[in-house]
């Protein structure tokens, strides 16, 4: 490429020199790191890699292998759960805080200020304190049966079928606050006149919000929606730090199962076809929103 | 439950309103439960383990200790050795300033490049670095580490910043670049027009008048890297194991009693330096997410 642009032009290559000597770092992460790395997992995905990477092509192997994988499978599962939760309450919660916080009230810098500081804290310092709350010999469960409400039972880290309702609370509380922050960024740009119109027509808060503010705010809300599904996707340390995948692989999540097949398994082919299945749900959810994002507007 | 109480009416009421009462109400019963997880923790932290055993979680402490605290700080086991958390502490400064000051260093210029000084391909570059950002790191973990070892820096802190770098980069270069962009271009122009050259107008004029950008940026990258898990726990050895992972290990071992009061401290500790910036620098938290928020 450099070489026949240098042809034409003696002068092209050299010209903004500095500029491309100080882009080199850049280019070499977008070319080497994020092309380069991201075609050589899904590359060695189809080899039969263990402990090293080895060129020894097998096929679908390790993708049969893997959808068949309990771990795998129950992995698949909980984000599934995760994700749908997720989803849904952080944008239910996200919009009506930044709502209610969007209705002139006294003392919005606190309100904002105590919502938003778990999302200074990471995954493994929220993943320890929702540990200890939800400890079953000491928590809220012992605190709740202590004040005579003796059969109370509240214990979603020991229990496998709710373990990732656990995760759920811990993560919602980590979370919500980013969301509401940009939900309140948005509700700020609407236009003021809009309530004052909707008021002369004799038209409801709730209705003005639902049927008026709510479409206004598209952007904004597929803005959300991308920035919690990726996050759902990357879920890690959260699980790492408050049950460990645990009790026994029932909270177990995909990045997880990658990590420990790549790194304690010694299984670098399984490690590469889950994360190649990881990065095809990321493109999965991508599409659609570049497309609604950018598609749109060449049109336009 | 929170969804039920939308309140009417654009406007502030007389103060004692139904809908003040509901609307007040409902913030004030969430903001409550936002803040239990911290109070928690602090109430742990400061009492004693028998305390613990038979009092209530949320109960404040009957007699204050500080014992927890010194021992999480210094005596705190990991399994191997009991040097408490301040190892870990010193290995994320040490992880912290240079990750920080480099990957800050690259992407201002980066960004200053893209935004003037566009050469053939840039935008593709940046393209790639943006769409880059979405990409589950599980994805290129194991080229970086192929890439590391081939330098001789797979195992040691460089090799860390490196990928600290590499990962804040796209997040970093977007916020320089969209900032160098809506600097007046007749500066720019002007400086050309005094023969100043890429570097001479990065440093003479770009710098410095963009300092609150680079507040923001310290503020991101700070909490960004201070928090780490997943990057700390792969790409060093134990010796140099960031705080959050030498947390983890002291938490979760499992030999030994559980000391749920040093635990609490020790948590509490790791968060404190996130904590420390997030509430001393207010809005410019906010206006740092809100450029994150494209980084998904």
């Amino acid at each position: 490429m450099s070489s026949s642009s240098k042809a034409r032009r003696p002068a092209g290559l050299f010209r903004n020199l500095s500029a491309k000597i100080a882009s080199i770092p850049m280019v070499l992460t977008a070319l080497v790191v994020f092309v380069g790395g991201t075609a050589w997992t899904v590359v060695y995905s189809f080899t039969s890699s263990k402990l090293l990477p080895k060129a020894n092509f097998v096929g679908l192997d390790q993708y049969e292998r893997l959808w068949s994988t309990r771990r795998w499978l129950i992995s698949i599962e909980n984000l599934a759960v995760y994700g749908f939760f997720s989803m849904i309450f952080t944008l239910l919660i996200g919009f009506t805080l930044a709502a209610l916080l969007d209705r002139k009230i006294r003392g919005e810098d606190v309100f904002r200020t105590i919502f938003l500081y778990p999302f200074a804290l990471s995954f493994v310092v929220t993943g320890l304190a929702w540990q200890w709350i939800l400890n079953p010999d000491l928590g809220v469960q012992n605190v709740v049966r202590s004040m005579g409400w003796e059969s109370f039972t509240f214990n979603p880290l020991n229990d496998p079928d709710i373990v990732i309702y656990g995760i759920l609370i811990a993560g919602l509380w980590q979370g919500t606050g980013l969301i509401m922050c940009i939900m309140l960024a948005g509700l700020r740009g609407i236009d003021q006149e809009i309530w004052k119109a909707a008021r002369v027509d004799g038209i409801g808060t709730v209705k003005t919000y639902v049927r008026i503010v709510i479409p206004m705010m598209r952007p904004v809300f597929i803005t959300a929606l991308v920035l919690i599904a990726s996050g759902i996707i990357k879920i890690y340390d959260l699980v790492v730090a408050q049950t460990n995948g645990g009790p026994g692989i029932a909270s177990e999540v995909p990045a997880k199962y990658v990590i420990n097949y790549m790194f304690r398994a010694q299984n670098l082919g399984q490690g590469f076809a889950a994360s190649t299945m990881m990065l095809l749900s990321v493109v999965i959810i991508l599409i659609p929103w570049a497309y609604l994002e950018f598609g749109g507007k060449k049109r336009g | 439950m929170v969804d039920a109480v939308i309140p009417r009416g654009p406007k502030p009421r007389p103060r004692f309103s139904r809908t003040n009462i509901m609307l007040y109400g409902t913030l004030i019963v969430v903001a409550a439960y936002y803040a239990l997880p911290l109070y928690v923790m602090i109430v742990t932290s400061l009492k004693g383990m028998p305390e613990i055993r038979i009092g209530n979680i949320f109960a404040p402490p009957v007699e204050v200790t500080y014992e927890p605290w010194v021992k999480a700080w210094a005596e705190a086991c990991t399994g191997i050795n009991c040097e408490g958390l301040s190892r870990g502490f010193w290995n994320s400064v040490q992880i912290l300033i240079p990750s920080v000051i480099l990957s800050i260093a690259i992407a201002s210029v980066n960004g200053y490049a893209l935004a003037n000084w566009k050469f053939k391909g840039s935008e593709v570059f940046f393209t790639i670095l943006i769409v880059g950002a979405f990409i589950p790191y599980q994805v290129m973990i194991y080229p970086l580490v192929i890439i590391l070892r081939e330098m001789g820096l797979y195992g040691n802190i460089w090799g860390l910043v490196m990928v600290h770098t590499i990962f804040g980069m796209p997040i970093l270069t977007l916020l320089f670049r969209n900032y160098f962009t809506s600097v007046p271009e007749e500066l720019f122009k002007a400086a050309r027009v005094d023969g100043a050259g890429f570097w001479g107008i990065y440093f003479r004029i770009m710098l410095p008048m963009s300092l609150p950008i680079f507040v923001v940026a310290i503020i991101l990258q700070v909490t960004g890297i201070w928090n780490d898990f997943l990057f700390g726990v792969i790409y060093t050895k134990p010796a140099d194991y960031p705080m959050t992972v030498q947390l983890n290990n002291i938490v979760n071992s499992v030999q030994g009693v559980k000391e749920y009061n040093v635990n609490m401290a020790a948590t509490l500790l790791t968060g404190l330096v996130p904590l420390i910036i997030y509430f001393a620098s207010g809005k410019l938290f906010v206006r740092g997410i809100a450029a994150g928020a494209v980084k998904g």
